[in-house]
């Protein structure tokens, strides 16, 4: 068994905390767990990709080409930025929809893709694209947008996208967060977890 | 973080690479720490100065890495096991102490970690493979390719280290420093923290005619370590003797993008992976090599193992074909991926994988995938110094740019780094380039960058009389790596507090007339301080004295101060654009033809308030 997970985003969006959790997760489970992040310089606001992988014996931390089973997205253009990663055999998009654009774009004039542009160009990298606003679910609950990654994951993990027990996943949390800070992850988590009987996402099956 | 100091043998816990190796030198019994904080490193530092009081070592943030590294060995030198760790430029700075050292030894285990940066994910420098190191300065060096082999090399290198009193290098690069993995603790060793200087009058003295001798003995240590290297088993082989032609030698990260291609590629190759980089376990290689038709080296950066295994192929396989990075087989720049490996084994035995990363590269060509650069943050007192120095000197100065967050003023709409080339060179080369040149020169430099290795540059200017204007752009932290304190800042690596030293009084003392310390959001000031200092005869210094927004909304936040908001009046903006086009702050976005302050980016530093001509800008709720 091997699952391999891209997790992407903006400096500044969880993408490192997320890597971290899932990794601890898998180990909950007893399974083997790599995981490869990137700090500094591409940190800063900038585009960021992260590789999770476990499963029975894993050797590589980077996800191959083509070889991603989910990919994580808390961001649109940061999906298309890694949908390479994707392949029509056996890949999930998970994307939020709440799009972040860099000002580079305005001071550039180039254009920010639309939702349909992403969603067709990950067409040929994927089997289906589950598209949430994790954000605004999360502003909604909360009054703030920056625990839409762990919201996410908590969809995730309901809608079996991950193939990691719940409780697996809330030991992780408990290992990868600071003290203070695991309640109420917790609490996020399981808003995630349970919006699955609610559709506030679109399914695209390609 | 938690799982460093926990004394449970055998249990099992994920740790980045930094971190474990921060938990391998616990193990080994390490009393003394030091570093120079810089990524991928920056995390072993770090870990250091969270734990150092509970797990009862020393640990210091040092000025630059040489000092780090001579106050690591002082350590090492009075008994007391120690490491130094840093990027690898960090040893080309430590290099002047590292060479001597390795002839002068130590008397406990002194590890040096060097995290080389394929890729350049995190430097802006060079792509340098610091195994050259090795055997330039004939220091012992152990590779690690993953966060187990982190913590049981740092031990194995504390131990051998110990015996044969030398130094010895542990070299990671950024996937194993930033890669996290499954770690089985071993126990922890509570080690020597305070020894003694017993003196040696010839091998610590280093003087000639001695020198000749402490080489000699240098040149032995390294034949019995060598003896070491055939028989140590993190250098092993697997598949040997599988009936196949093809052979592949490797070291650190890559042996796993080896191992994956394999099993992708249902091969059962005979490969040799090399966790003891120097001395190379020669017999062992030409062992391996004998029976073998060809041969592919995968490792990280330059063609080292290529280049040292080709040589001995001549005495025991002659007619050895070799494949790597000198025939084109792997890329010579860039880090290494599995899909380059996938390539180059089927280009060799003709197996076909079932993956096509060329096809997935072709089909995500056709896409249009706008850049997101990196960008300093909304509030960055650096946007403000940038903004004021260009408003006042437009685009005919030239800039000298050096190594911190403000580096990223390489881009648009900034365009104030020029050229960049180490710690302190914005200074040195503005030097240059004053005494030859009549353009107006500005050199920008951080606070821990001016500490680091700013002075010397400084008195230079002073001394051989040039007049660039440097700036100074003191943030409080040296903000880049991690906010990391530094003697400005007055907070040591144990969290204690110590003496605050001021930039401006050593600009002072160092002879510089011109000085002037600025709050740089006070943008009419700070283009009043530039407008004059421009016209100066002799140097001048402005410290643009404002702490980093990221520390600042903490500590606000902290204290229970509110964060103002502010937003545009539309009715009073005509659409200038100042503010995004030349100021450049994240926070402010355009949605149909009109501008807009995001509230969840903007943190309230309002410099955006002091540059509209219109006055558009204002609080809100």
């Amino acid at each position: 068994m091997e699952f391999n997970i891209i997790i992407t985003g903006i400096g500044g969006q969880g993408v490192l905390t997320l890597t971290n959790i899932i990794t601890w997760s898998a180990l909950k489970e007893g399974l083997d767990a790599k995981a490869s992040e990137l700090h500094g310089l591409a940190q800063r606001g900038g585009a960021i990709a992260c590789h999770v992988r476990f499963g029975d014996k894993i050797y590589s931390p980077l996800v191959l080409e083509g070889k991603a089973d989910l990919v994580f997205a808390l961001e649109p253009l940061e999906a298309l930025r890694s949908c390479y990663f994707g392949s029509k055999k056996r890949t999930v998009f998970l994307v939020n929809s709440h799009r972040s654009v860099p000002s580079s774009i305005f001071i550039a004039k180039e254009e920010y893709p639309s939702l349909s542009y992403v969603l067709d160009s990950l067409k040929p990298f994927s089997n289906k694209v589950i598209l949430i606003d994790a954000s605004e679910m999360v502003k909604k609950a909360t009054g703030d947008i920056i625990m839409a990654n762990i919201y996410m994951l908590g969809y995730a993990c309901a809608k079996k996208l991950i193939p990691l027990k719940r409780e697996s996943i809330l030991d992780g949390i408990k290992e990868a967060m600071p003290e203070r800070y695991i309640e109420l992850n917790r609490k996020i988590f399981d808003l995630g977890f349970k919006a699955n009987d609610v559709t506030i996402g679109d399914e695209v099956e390609f | 973080m938690k799982s460093i100091l926990l004394d449970k043998y055998g249990k099992k816990v994920i740790l980045l690479g930094n971190e474990a190796i921060v938990r391998g030198a616990l193990e080994a019994g390490v009393g003394f720490s030091s570093t120079y904080p810089g990524t991928p490193a920056s995390e072993i530092g770090d870990t250091f100065s969270e734990i150092a009081k509970d797990a009862n070592l020393y640990f210091e943030y040092s000025t630059n890495e040489k000092v780090a590294l001579e106050a690591a060995a002082g350590a090492a030198l009075c008994g007391v096991r120690s490491m130094v760790s840093f990027k690898q430029y960090g040893l080309n700075v430590s290099s002047d102490s590292a060479f001597p050292l390795a002839y002068i030894g130590v008397r406990a285990g002194m590890v040096i970690v060097v995290a080389d940066d394929p890729n350049c994910w995190s430097s802006a420098q060079s792509e340098q493979d610091s195994r050259y190191y090795a055997r330039l300065a004939h220091i012992p060096m152990l590779e690690p390719s993953d966060s187990q082999e982190c913590k049981d090399f740092t031990k194995i290198a504390f131990d051998l280290s110990e015996k044969f009193s030398i130094p010895l290098l542990l070299r990671t690069t950024t996937r194993v420093s930033h890669g996290r993995g499954v770690v089985t603790l071993g126990k922890i060793v509570k080690g020597k923290k305070r020894g003694r200087f017993n003196k040696d009058s010839i091998r610590f003295r280093n003087f000639p005619p001695y020198i000749m001798e402490t080489h000699e003995e240098l040149h032995k240590k390294l034949d019995e370590l060598r003896k070491i290297s055939e028989e140590i088993d993190i250098n092993f082989s697997l598949n040997e003797g599988s009936r196949n032609n093809l052979g592949i030698v490797t070291s650190g990260v890559a042996f796993n993008y080896v191992m994956d291609t394999l099993q992708d590629l249902k091969l059962n190759l005979p490969v040799l992976k090399l966790g003891m980089t120097y001395p190379i376990p020669g017999d062992k290689i030409r062992n391996f090599i004998k029976n073998l038709e060809s041969i592919l080296f995968v490792e990280e950066i330059e063609p080292i193992l290529e280049e040292s295994v080709s040589a001995l192929a001549k005495d025991v396989n002659p007619e050895l074909k070799f494949y790597g990075k000198k025939n084109g087989y792997l890329p010579r720049s860039g880090e290494l991926k599995e899909w380059h490996i996938l390539l180059a084994i089927s280009k060799i035995t003709g197996v076909k994988s079932q993956f096509n990363p060329i096809a997935q590269k072709e089909e995500y060509k056709k896409l249009s995938v706008v850049k997101r650069p990196p960008v300093m943050c909304p509030g960055c007192p650096h946007r403000a110094s940038f903004f004021a120095t260009k408003s006042v000197v437009g685009e005919d100065a030239v800039f000298g740019g050096d190594i911190g967050c403000y580096i990223l003023g390489i881009y648009s709409p900034y365009e104030t780094q020029d050229f960049v080339f180490s710690m302190g060179a914005s200074e040195g080369v503005i030097h240059g380039i004053k005494k030859v040149s009549d353009q107006k020169a500005i050199a920008f430099i951080g606070d821990s960058t001016f500490f680091h290795a700013g002075i010397p540059g400084l008195i230079n200017t002073v001394y051989n009389e040039s007049n660039p204007l440097i700036i100074i752009l003191d943030n409080r932290s040296t903000a880049m790596t991690g906010h990391q304190p530094h003697p400005g800042v007055g907070i040591t690596g144990m969290g204690e507090k110590s003496k605050v030293i001021n930039i401006e009084d050593i600009v002072m003392a160092c002879g510089v007339e011109n000085v002037m310390v600025v709050d740089p959001f006070n943008v009419k000031e700070m283009e009043d301080a530039v407008r004059e200092y421009l016209q100066k005869e002799k140097v001048s210094v402005i410290v643009a004295k404002r702490e980093c927004q990221l520390l600042a909304i903490r500590r606000k936040k902290r204290e229970g101060i509110v964060i103002p908001k502010f937003g545009i009046d539309q009715s009073l903006c005509d659409g200038c654009g100042i503010c995004l086009y030349q100021f450049g702050c994240p926070a402010i976005f355009i949605d149909n033809d009109k501008f807009f302050i995001d509230k969840d980016l903007c943190t309230g530093c309002a410099v955006c308030v002091r540059i509209c001509p219109k006055r558009a800008i204002k609080a809100v709720k």
